[in-house]
């Protein structure tokens, strides 16, 4: 087990953690960006304050689960397993090349850890739900949790699983929606309107908590929250700015699956300043990336 | 070789794996069954009226059928997901790659209904690409049954295998071939019928064919017909014909198709010369084409290939459907005297 941080040394993880993100795309040369900047804060929060685990001991039965639907963040999951000690930080920089554990899109049976291999969209509920329900039959005690993307929403595959987990009152899983509003092709709402998402879930028998993602306290408040909840599975829909700490990469749908350093962008730094300005950025944000609210 | 001991006695390969899952779920308590509103006629039910607890209903969702079990087998549960095979593996082929056999858990997945021979409900429901979806997948087993016993035999393994499986089966009542004595073991062929011992354990007469192999000399089998599922009786009528006209032929049950038994195919490529092989799927792709790629790697001999010939079905009787298609004793005997005409120019 490791010991819960406060919320000062959450938010200075979680910029340490942003920083290894760039540096560990920036070597990869491909990936994923803004998704696993958007979401830092929420895995700091699981890896070092919220989650049941211990990285010494990846297969603990007690552990809670934690799922990742939208495989492609991944870079996000291994920065954050990484500095929780799962494995040692200078393999970050193995991420996408040829023999490493820390593939493109996570595979379980590579990397210790990691319990789910995903990528393909709008699966992950599906397995956590599957997962949550044969840990009820044996009355096992931990949480399953599944971070899933709002583009994969679009899925049928999702849905099936709301379905699901509504009909069983699977009260022992929660699922995180990284309500960023963008995906490949654009904004969510102009690709495939999601809203309104909570009245979605509510429909189908989810207790439904909106939350900053990027607030801390928000996000550690809402997961002990849905512990509670007896009835129901959760659905925590956390709202992000997608390249969170980064100017030049947030809210923009083309930094979705782009990394700096690669090519130059309409509008954008050049690709030989681009991972400058971001660690820059980064560096002088140091444990002060703010929620809209705070 | 005795025809009326076949038609007999008929019984779908499906109510084989229902029989199954109710052995395997008293075996382990960690098998549950998932279905996909096909509860009856996947004969699920039998393990849901005796499991009722560790049966889950997913409603008519074959994406969640499949995503749902994987995340139970990784939980550590052996999870058999029953829906028709035109759904699953047909509508949820990715999450099996992905969530199944990429994450290399242990779902069984069962495809019933499979094949022409589900008839009257037309081209939608006789899937006939199954075996090609999923023997292209890596870290899939691959079973197809020749009947009821055997489907029975294959559900029972298929629990204690630890990989991702796919079971294919079939609607129709379908002749018992085997018995509760044939051996069946993942991953190895079994010879139904053999000249040099002239009979087959189907009539349950397996010590005395046995015997019967020291007792007299008999001609040098001249093709191999190799097949898997029902039409492994189509294929047993067909060898006794051709025996009856002086053709010899070994009649192989390849019941798994992945990993295929490469040891029995060549060892009988290299007695014979000629090959045969027979499936209720399309051609290509499928049983003979796994066959086709052993023989080519290893010990290239004719072959001819009795499937559907790149089309899709129609409404009609199974009966009608297999003469329309060319699957019936008759075309598997045409089958085999072109190839011997093909192995002798």
């Amino acid at each position: 087990m490791t010991r819960k941080l406060t919320n000062q040394e959450l938010k200075e993880k979680a910029n340490l953690i942003r920083l290894d993100i760039i540096k560990m795309l920036v070597e990869a040369g491909s990936g994923h960006s803004a998704g696993p900047l958007g979401m830092a804060d929420i895995f700091t929060a699981f890896y070092f304050n919220l989650l049941k685990h211990d990285p010494k001991n990846p297969q603990w039965e007690e552990r809670d689960r934690l799922i990742l639907s939208n495989g492609h963040i991944t870079p996000v999951r291994y920065v954050a397993m990484a500095h929780a000690g799962y494995f040692p930080i200078s393999e970050l920089k193995t991420l996408r090349k040829l023999g490493s554990r820390l593939q493109g899109h996570p595979e379980r049976k590579r990397l210790p850890g990691v319990e789910t291999t995903s990528g393909p969209l709008g699966s992950g509920l599906a397995q956590a739900s599957g997962y949550a329900y044969a840990a009820r039959m044996d009355g096992q005690k931990f949480r399953v949790y599944c971070i899933c993307s709002d583009g994969e929403h679009d899925s049928g595959n999702h849905w099936e699983a709301v379905l699901f987990a509504g009909k069983n009152k699977l009260s022992n899983l929660t699922a995180i929606v990284d309500r960023n509003n963008i995906q490949i092709d654009g904004y969510t709402e102009e690709v495939m309107p999601l809203e309104p998402l909570r009245a979605k879930y509510e429909a189908f028998n989810w207790h439904v908590l909106h939350i900053d993602g990027h607030n801390l306290e928000e996000i550690i408040d809402a997961v002990n929250h849905a512990k509670a909840v007896f009835e129901k599975p959760t659905v925590i829909i956390a709202h992000t700015i997608p390249g969170k700490g980064v100017d030049y990469m947030e809210n923009d749908p083309k930094w979705h699956g782009a990394v700096p350093g690669v090519s130059d962008m309409p509008g954008e730094p050049s690709k030989e300043k681009q991972t400058q300005i971001a660690l820059h950025e980064l560096r002088t944000l140091k444990g002060k990336i703010k929620s809209e609210h705070e | 070789m005795n025809k009326k001991s076949f038609s007999t006695n008929k019984v779908a390969t499906r109510q084989g794996y229902g029989e199954g899952l109710v052995i395997a779920g008293e075996a382990d308590e960690k098998v549950v069954v998932l279905c996909a509103d096909l509860t009856e006629s996947t004969r699920s039910i039998l393990f849901k009226e005796k499991f009722p607890d560790r049966f889950i209903e997913i409603g008519v969702a074959e994406q969640a059928l499949a995503t749902i079990a994987a995340g139970m087998a990784t939980y550590g549960k052996i999870p058999f997901i029953s829906s028709y095979a035109a759904f699953s593996p047909g509508r949820n082929w990715e999450q099996i790659r992905t969530t199944i056999a990429l994450n290399d858990v242990p779902v069984k997945i069962a495809g019933a209904h499979a094949g022409l021979t589900v008839g009257p409900d037309g081209a939608t429901h006789q899937m006939l690409e199954d075996i090609a979806l999923m023997r292209a997948m890596p870290n899939m087993v691959v079973m197809y049954p020749a009947d009821a016993i055997e489907a029975r035999k294959a559900t029972v393994a298929a629990a204690k295998n630890g990989k991702p499986t796919y079971i294919r089966l079939a609607r129709e009542k379908t002749p018992i071939i085997t018995t509760e004595k044939t051996p069946f073991e993942i991953g190895k062929s079994h010879v139904l019928l053999n000249p040099s011992t002239r009979s087959a354990d189907a009539q349950g007469r397996l010590e005395q064919s046995r015997k019967a192999t020291s007792s007299g000399p008999h001609g040098d089998p001249q093709v191999a017909i190799i097949g898997a599922g029902p039409l492994l009786y189509e294929a047993v009528v067909a060898a006794k014909k051709l025996a009856e006209s002086g053709i010899e032929t070994v009649v192989i049950n390849s019941h798994t198709i992945k990993p295929i038994d490469e040891q029995t195919i060549i060892k009988y490529a290299k007695i014979t010369g000629a090959v045969v092989t027979v499936e209720e799927h399309q051609i290509n792709g499928g049983l003979g084409g796994a066959v086709a790629e052993v023989l080519a790697r290893n010990f290239p001999v004719p072959q001819e290939f009795v499937g559907m010939p790149d089309s899709f079905g129609e409404s009609g009787d199974p009966d009608e459907l297999l003469e329309k298609y060319h699957m019936k004793s008759a075309d598997i005997i045409a089958a085999v005297k072109k190839v011997i005409t093909r192995k002798n120019s």
